[in-house]
């Protein structure tokens, strides 16, 4: 229900006591609950889902911008790094004969100079083209080991520089090497070959550390770590993180490590190398702010929602309550005009009735009375037919109250509910019967327009009687005296009669036409409850038929009620 | 018992026949009419000492007739019937001239007497009325 469901003006078929039933107002609580609510709630919801998601992209561009900026600059040190150490090599093969490079002491002095100027250099080594390391320059002992089959020295040979991964080799100290080969003249080749001490790069990678949580490490392409790692250990062990997607751009993911930790990682490989450089933050560090933002949010939506709930629930009830209560009040108010329209429609037809037996009782009593009067005035005993006479003349007049009260008594019974055959021309002469000396009095003309077939119907007789009443008295009512009234009754359709009360009256304005049915709508001040034709249009209504009204001020009104042949279906 | 002369108006005709009978046994002369026209024409016709009306009729009702009857002669003194006496139609009868109002039935010892007094105010009227002409003309010719 809605509040569509109402009784309007205009619509007085109102049955007010199924609407006052607990079923109804409970529908209109959630209804009312609900909407209210939605209405309330989703805007809100909206409104959070948008502002969470936008606060989240602030709070992880915040986050990633810098460690994007962080992993790219890195990138860029250490692949200047490497390349500047290739630069070296790639100067010294170039500069340098091959014979010459044979000679120990100039390589040791090469190996000097360039640590001197680099940095990092541990030991140089030349190899020819059959993988022999021929010249040696360090702290070791390594003239003429072969390194043939080694991967690295296949791939010097093959690509021209090379960059290895960190080991550790006969030095048992994290290293990496670095390689160039170079073309002789006479057709051959050789390879000069330079470690390289992890520990420089080492310095290097922690640099980009810049928060105590924060870490920096390297990585081969086997995930093995290539510098220590605060996190994850020392150089060469397994770093606990998934592969990483290759790409020289520096990338930002969100993952959880091997440890079961959510961090942020920035990776990035460097060029011509092994090598992906890593930076990992713990997110709960980095979005702390935005963790305690979103907690914020979802409280302030979880409270948002239960008030509006509470409120809109005891607003609801309230409402609903009071709807109730004015309901009911209507209900009662309408009852109470019911019964007691009923009962000045008793009144009315009373008063009716008292007039009427009164004349035959004053017959009666004056034939009584002169019966009397010959009995006791005459010496004889009068003549016996003119007693016949009187007594005859009493028991008709006796007979006249009779059929009166008996007519009244008939209407009375009626007042329960109840279904029979009725003739519908015999029950309108039987209800003007009630206001037939009113007409005789005022000179009103009635007249009847039957069909020959009885129109007959199953209704209930007491509610029928009782509209017509009504639409009767309403006419009488509308009518000067020697006014004229047309009572009559044709076939509607197939299923139904309609009877209409035509009268040649004052009329009903327009802007009270549409009013007419409406309860307490009257335009006799004072002199009626406005009751009459509300309940005749609700018992017309409750018989399964309707009720028509046409008028024209000061040429009279038709009142049609069409009711169906057959009992109306409950 | 004077032989009052009485106009009984009543559309019952059972009613008019039974109660003209009855009042005539007490010595009153009665005329009956049917309707409030055919008493106006009796009335201009007849000196009636009293008229008893009823209020409800077809076509002219009592007081309607009530009303044509004094116009005709303010003297006549007319008792209303009635079926059912409201105050309000009991007012408006008694300001409109009527002598009386008895609701029906009747008693009729009491309608005689209310007759009786009728006819009693009618003569003393008529009485009143012939000594203010003898004494309208004993003035005019100077005694």
């Amino acid at each position: 229900m809605s509040l569509e469901d109402l009784p309007s003006p205009g619509a007085p078929e109102r049955d007010l006591d199924s609407l006052i039933s607990q079923g109804r107002y409970r529908r209109l609580f959630l209804t009312v609950l609900i909407a209210v609510s939605v209405v309330a709630v989703v805007p809100l919801l909206i409104m959070t889902g948008v502002n969470y998601y936008q606060y989240r992209q602030a709070f992880r561009s915040e986050v990633s911008r810098p460690m994007v900026g962080l992993a790219t600059s890195g990138k860029q040190g250490l692949e200047s790094f490497l390349d500047e150490r290739l630069s070296a090599l790639e100067l010294v093969v170039r500069e340098c004969t091959y014979e010459e490079l044979q000679d120990p002491v100039r390589l040791g002095r090469l190996l000097v100079n360039m640590k001197q100027a680099f940095g990092g250099f541990v030991d140089f080594g030349v190899l020819d083209d059959k993988g022999v390391q021929i010249t040696y320059a360090g702290p070791f002992e390594l003239e003429g080991r072969s390194y043939e089959s080694a991967p690295w020295y296949r791939q010097v040979a093959q690509h021209g520089t090379y960059v290895s991964d960190v080991f550790m080799g006969y030095r048992n100290a994290p290293h990496f090497v670095v390689a160039v080969e170079h073309d002789t003249d006479t057709g051959h080749f050789f390879v000069l070959r330079a470690t390289i001490d992890s520990e420089v790069i080492n310095r290097l990678v922690a640099s980009l550390v810049t928060q105590p949580s924060a870490d920096a490490f390297l990585v081969n392409q086997d995930g093995i770590l290539q510098t220590p790692s605060r996190r994850y250990g020392a150089a060469l062990d397994s770093a606990p993180l998934p592969r990483l997607a290759a790409g020289s751009q520096a990338t930002l993911s969100e993952i959880t490590d091997g440890r079961g930790e959510d961090v942020i990682v920035s990776h990035a490989q460097i060029e011509h190398s092994p090598f992906t450089l890593v930076l990992v933050s713990p997110q709960g560090e980095l979005l702390a702010g935005w963790i305690t933002l979103r907690r914020n949010l979802l409280i302030f939506l979880g409270v948002s929602v239960v008030l509006i709930l509470a409120v809109v629930s005891v607003g609801a009830r309230h409402m609903v309550n009071r709807y109730r209560e004015a309901d009911m009040l209507r209900a009662t108010a309408y009852h109470k005009m019911e019964y007691t329209n009923k009962m000045a429609a008793l009144g009315r037809l009373s008063a009716g009735v008292a007039h009427e037996i009164n004349n035959p009782i004053s017959i009666i009593n004056e034939k009584a009375g002169l019966l009397k009067d010959l009995l006791l005035m005459s010496r004889e005993m009068p003549p016996r037919d003119k007693l016949t006479e009187l007594v005859d003349s009493v028991l008709r007049s006796a007979d006249r109250c009779g059929s009166i009260t008996h007519r009244l008594l008939g209407f009375a019974k009626h007042m329960e509910v109840r279904r029979e055959t009725i003739d519908l021309d015999s029950l309108l002469i039987d209800v003007l019967g009630f206001l037939e000396k009113e007409a005789a009095y005022r000179n009103i003309e009635v007249t009847f327009a039957f069909p020959e077939t009885p129109p007959r119907i199953v209704s209930d007789r007491g509610q029928l009687q009782q509209v017509f009443l009504n639409i009767i008295n309403n006419a009488f009512a509308a009518v000067d005296d020697h006014g004229r009234i047309e009572i009559g009754v044709r076939e509607a359709d197939g299923e139904r009669w309609a009877a209409w009360i035509e009268d040649n009256g004052v009329g009903i304005a327009e802007e009270h036409l549409a009013h007419i049915f409406d309860p307490f709508f009257t335009t006799k001040k004072g002199a009626g409850t406005g009751l009459g034709l509300s309940i005749t249009y609700g018992i017309v209504q409750k018989l399964g038929g309707e009720i028509a009204v046409q008028s024209t001020v000061g040429e009279g009104t038709r009142f049609t009620v069409t009711l169906p042949k057959g009992p109306a279906e409950e | 018992m004077s032989d009052y002369k009485v106009l009984l108006v009543d559309d019952e005709k059972d009613f008019v026949e039974v109660l003209a009978e009855r009042l005539e046994a007490r010595g009153l002369h009665v005329d009956t009419a049917l309707t409030g026209l055919s008493a106006i024409v009796k009335a201009e016709e007849t000196r009636y000492d009293a008229i008893l009306l009823d209020m409800a009729m077809p076509g002219m009702d009592g007081i309607e007739t009530l009303e044509r009857l004094l116009e005709l002669n303010p003297d006549l003194q007319v008792i209303l019937l009635t079926g059912r006496a409201t105050l309000s139609q009991a007012a408006a009868a008694i300001k409109l001239g009527a002598l009386d109002l008895l609701e029906k039935p009747a008693d009729i010892t009491t309608l005689v007497r209310k007759i009786e007094d009728a006819a009693k105010k009618r003569w003393s009227l008529e009485d009143q009325h012939i000594e203010e002409k003898v004494a309208d003309i004993l003035r005019k010719k100077g005694w």
